[in-house]
């Protein structure tokens, strides 16, 4: 291998990246918006869930219930209905998203047997927003009473009983500053998985259709130089986002870092390397710069966006699916990010997903210098 | 005095699927030369310039350029050759000097000595004043001239141009075939493709292609000794009538309209001119000039082909 | 009787983008059936030409007249009257020959039984009978080129613009192509070609040479061959071109040196003086020639001199 060629093939790319902009905006401007987004986006603070209320007793005991409704900050009651009907109307309407009834024998029954139940109806068609208004309201009745049960149903959407959820409910309330630490981790692995293999997507695919790899075929240059050569100035640009990216998450996003930088450092070099290298197996075999990126898309950020545990729990997959997430790298690195951040872990500790994550590595690099062809057919 | 052979190609056969772009093909070039493929578009001209390359492997024959083994070792050739693909690739953005020192370094030339070549071959082009500019700001003219000195930054033995100046205007032309000439007093051999016949006649020696077959392959004018019968050209404002005359005289083989008369194939010129002169005369079609012409290229492969495809 | 109206005028025309004049001041006329032919270096403002004749670009200022309307002020009308093949054909090459036929009928508002007509004369004109089914992407260049122009004249229009109609195709179907052109303008469609082909050029009765947004020079090509440069032209054949051009540079009244085929035209202000003064030279040198004398410029010759005595204008102002 010829430094002296690596070094110009990067420079090359490098001057490339720079003069290009549609490069420098995915290179600059992704990773921020896409933080942003994806950092904003997931912000549960829903409020202010329209709300009605059928209050079927009338008793000072209910009133107070739906007044500590009313002072909510999760609530906004819109409406009080005096019949089913009405209620059921308001929510199809989609005047409101949760209905709380209150039983004509709400106090009554608190009296008599120490306990009582009151009745939630959600508009299902928003899991979202049904999830959280659910809990929302439970905690509403349980901090009114820890005696009084909120017994639910949905309309709408989904109609069926759905699942409580647990751990959603866990996340989703109370809990989403922590949530927030969950979940940021989680988008910049995204954002890099997707950056990165979008960077180097095109940077094949793009020398074959301008017809600058047929020259370049035909010069001493080897494939390996190649690889080297494009990633290299590639491999620079994603550990400036990476470091961009972290950096907000942590002082901007306020997620603790409880680990070493020099872990964070190395792990993330590692999983850019994996990035990238597929990136450049994509460009390598799809010798359009438009297919190259749009299969770079679909690989990286369908992937990592169900399978990488950022969204929803592994563990809490079917088996089969779970052992394909084995196949998303952005799983590893997720994994630990999280461990990094949240539980300070050291590489020692790590052992395992880094070392899968360097297997992988390997094999994403292998693959990608033999699929490069240097022939023309 | 001769040249020692610095190309040397044998059997050459490339198929792509069931179309057969090249059939047995064989042939040799000399320290120097220029030599120049000229046939039909999207024929074998391309694959040829690509097997010669390396960059493209044949299905049967055998390559030899400078002593290396082109099918068993492209790798290695390529240090011997430079070869400029018909779109050639020029990063459009990168600056004149940025592309050219770009391929300087894939060559691994010394800087100092590159440096002076660079300048000189640029003001040969006279692209001087246009260093700092971005390739993809450039003509088509400068562009081609611009790759050519990518290609011959590192001093190759052998150039492989596939049609060089496609699409290039007649001026930057003749400013490419000045570089051209003058790299053959450095010994470098020159090997390429045209659709351009004019063109095809500065060639020191010329392969006609025909069906992915070598039809021909010799120097120019031994190639117009080929062309059987003279050529006569006739200046008229009335081509069409002039045409219909000429056609039914005796001793002509076929007319061809041009834009401001006939040329005619005769067997023998000095008897048919004063025939044709009175014909035409007698039927009162005006004309010029009769006299005799050189036969073009373009005529002589006309005539070859012509013949070729009756005996298929 | 036949129509000695102009089929196309073009009058004082110009066209300025911005600070940038790419036409200027060019006038012209082209007789029914001419085949007109425009030469000239890229950039040369062919193609903006080009465009305001087909109605695309509207003048800065001047006026042109296409089949009778006016480009300004019709420049619908000018569009039905035109055909127009591009460059590189223009055709879907993942559609049958009879697909782009129907195709480009439909776009030029030919239907009906006059459209079964003009697709049949088409198909029979490339040579396509039978092959009606083949895929455009199939077909070499000179069927795809003959093609093309069939679907250029479905709506038989009185003119038609070819735009280096014949790059990449071998001469044999150049040659082909050139008879269907010529059996056109002999049916008294007028042709405008632009090229950069000087072989193509000879088929042109007449030519207009643009350069810099200029008329440098108008006539058919012998005209253009024996009037419009002053210097003389020197032939002179020999073996090694080569070695003689670098030589022949330095030589007093010597314009410019340039290979020409295998011999070498040299441009100099004066033959009677130059041969001589040539022919001590290479003796001197030892340099041998098979042939030297003066010859009448080609058409190369020509747009070369134009051409560059324009940029010398230009480095002297």
């Amino acid at each position: 291998m010829r430094w002296r060629r690596v070094k110009a093939l990067a420079k090359k790319e490098i001057l490339q990246v720079w003069r290009d902009p549609r490069s420098l905006m995915i290179v600059l401007l992704m990773p921020f918006v896409q933080l942003l987004l994806f950092g904003y986006g997931v912000n549960l603070d829903i409020k202010h869930i329209p709300l009605c209320v059928f209050d079927r007793e009338g008793s000072q005991l209910s009133l107070a219930l739906l007044k500590r409704f009313q002072a909510s900050n999760y609530f906004k009651v819109v409406e009080a209905e005096s019949t089913y009907q009405a209620v059921t109307e308001a929510l199809d309407n989609g005047r409101c998203k949760v209905v709380i009834v209150i039983p004509p024998d709400f106090s009554e029954r608190i009296n008599d047997l120490g306990a009582s139940s009151v009745q939630g109806i959600v508009d299902a068609t928003d899991d979202n927003t049904a999830n959280i208004g659910l809990g929302y309201a439970r905690s509403v009745v349980a901090g009114f009473s820890g005696v009084t049960e909120l017994r639910w149903s949905g309309r709408r959407g989904s109609a069926s009983k759905y699942q409580p959820m647990t751990v959603q409910s866990r996340v989703w309330f109370n809990e989403d500053l922590e949530s927030r630490n969950f979940v940021i981790p989680g988008v910049v692995a995204m954002v890099l998985a997707l950056v990165g293999a979008q960077l180097t997507s095109l940077t094949i695919s793009r020398e074959w259709e301008r017809g600058t790899m047929e020259s370049l075929i035909s010069t001493p240059t080897t494939p390996m130089e190649l690889l080297v050569g494009k990633i290299t100035p590639y491999f620079v640009i994603g550990m400036v986002d990476a470091a961009f990216c972290l950096t907000l998450a942590v002082f901007w996003f306020e997620v603790p870092f409880r680990g070493a930088l020099l872990t964070l450092l190395l792990t993330t070099s590692l999983f850019l390397i994996v990035v990238l290298g597929l990136g450049y197996l994509i460009s390598a075999l799809i010798r359009s710069q438009i297919g190259a990126s749009q299969v770079a898309l679909l690989v990286t950020l369908l992937p990592t966006s169900l399978l990488s545990g950022y969204t929803f729990p592994i563990d809490q997959m079917p088996k089969p699916v779970q052992a394909i997430t084995y196949l998303v790298h952005s799983r590893y690195y997720v994994t630990i990010l999280k461990a990094v951040f949240l539980k300070g872990s050291r590489l020692d500790e790590l052992a395992l997903p880094i070392s899968l994550l360097i297997l992988y590595a390997g094999a994403v690099l292998f693959l990608a210098a033999r699929a490069f062809r240097q022939r023309l057919d | 005095m001769t040249l020692p052979v610095v190309i040397s190609v044998s059997g050459l056969t490339k198929r792509f699927g069931e179309l057969v772009a090249l059939e047995q093909l064989s042939f040799a070039c000399a320290k120097g030369e220029i030599f120049g493929f000229v046939g039909p578009d999207g024929g074998g001209k391309t694959t040829i310039m690509r097997l010669l390359a390396g960059i493209m492997p044949p299905d049967t024959g055998s390559i030899f350029i400078d002593g290396v083994d082109v099918v068993a070792d492209p790798q290695r050739v390529k240090a011997h050759i430079s070869y400029m693909p018909q779109r050639f690739g020029l990063y459009e953005d990168l600056t004149v000097d940025e592309n050219i020192e770009f391929f300087a370094d894939l060559f691994e030339i010394d800087r100092k000595s590159h440096e002076e070549r660079m300048a000189r071959l640029l003001a040969a082009s006279g692209m001087t004043p246009f260093r700092k500019r971005l390739a993809g700001q450039l003509s088509g003219g400068m562009k081609q001239k611009l790759g050519l000195t990518c290609s011959l930054i590192h001093a190759p033995q052998v150039l492989l141009l596939d049609e060089p100046t496609a699409g290039v205007d007649p001026v930057s032309r003749r400013d490419f075939w000045r570089i051209l000439y003058g790299l053959r007093s450095e010994g470098v051999t020159i090997v390429l493709s045209t659709s351009y016949l004019d063109e095809a006649e500065r060639c020191t020696r010329l392969g006609l292609l025909h069906s992915g077959r070598m039809l021909h392959c010799d120097t120019p004018n031994a190639l117009r000794k080929l062309m059987p019968g003279d050529l006569v050209s006739i200046a008229s404002e009335e081509p069409r009538k002039a045409r219909d005359l000429a056609a039914r005289t005796e001793g002509v083989q076929s007319v061809l309209l041009v834009g401001d008369g006939i040329h005619v194939v005769v067997d023998d010129a000095a008897r048919r001119i004063p025939e044709l002169e009175r014909v035409l005369s007698e039927s009162g079609v005006p004309f010029d000039r009769i006299e005799k012409a050189s036969p073009t290229i373009e005529d002589l492969f006309v005539s070859l082909v012509g013949q070729a495809t009756i005996e298929q | 009787m036949m129509d000695q109206a102009p089929r196309i005028v073009a009058d004082r025309l110009v066209k300025r983008f911005g600070a940038f004049t790419a036409v200027d001041d060019v006038s012209f006329e082209v007789k029914r059936g001419e085949i007109f032919g425009f030469l000239g270096p890229n950039g040369a403002g062919k193609s903006t030409l080009i465009r305001m004749l087909c109605a695309l670009l509207r003048p800065t200022s001047g006026r042109a007249e296409v089949a009778g309307f006016d480009v300004g002020r019709h420049p619908e009308r000018v569009r039905e009257n035109i055909g127009y093949m591009s460059q590189k054909f223009s055709l879907y090459s993942d559609l049958s020959v009879i697909e782009n036929l129907r195709f480009f009928g439909g776009v030029y508002g030919v239907k009906g039984a006059r459209l079964d007509e003009r697709i049949d004369f088409g198909i029979e004109m490339a040579g396509l009978t039978g092959r009606t089914e083949t895929l455009v992407s199939t077909l070499s260049g000179g069927w795809k080129q003959r093609l093309a122009l069939g679907c250029a004249i479905l709506h038989q229009p009185p003119v038609l613009f070819l735009d280096e109609p014949t790059s990449g195709v071998d001469p044999i179907s150049r040659r082909r192509f050139w008879d269907l052109i010529y059996a056109l303008s002999a049916d008294g469609v007028t042709v405008l070609v632009t090229t950069h082909y000087m072989d193509e050029a000879e088929y042109c009765n007449r030519i207009a040479l643009i350069n810099r947004g200029r008329l440098a020079a108008l006539g058919s090509p012998g005209e253009l061959e024996r009037g419009s440069i002053k210097s003389q032209i020197v032939l002179i054949e020999c073996d090694d071109a080569g070695a003689l051009l670098p030589v022949l540079q330095g030589v007093e009244g010597v314009r410019d040196v340039a290979p020409f085929g295998s011999s070498l035209h040299v441009m100099v202000d004066s033959a009677d003086a130059a041969i001589p003064a040539i022919e001590r030279l290479l003796l001197a040198h030892g340099l041998r020639y098979s042939r030297i004398e003066r010859i009448i410029p080609t058409l190369e010759d020509v747009f070369v001199q134009v051409v560059a005595s324009a940029s010398s204008m230009e480095r002297l102002q």
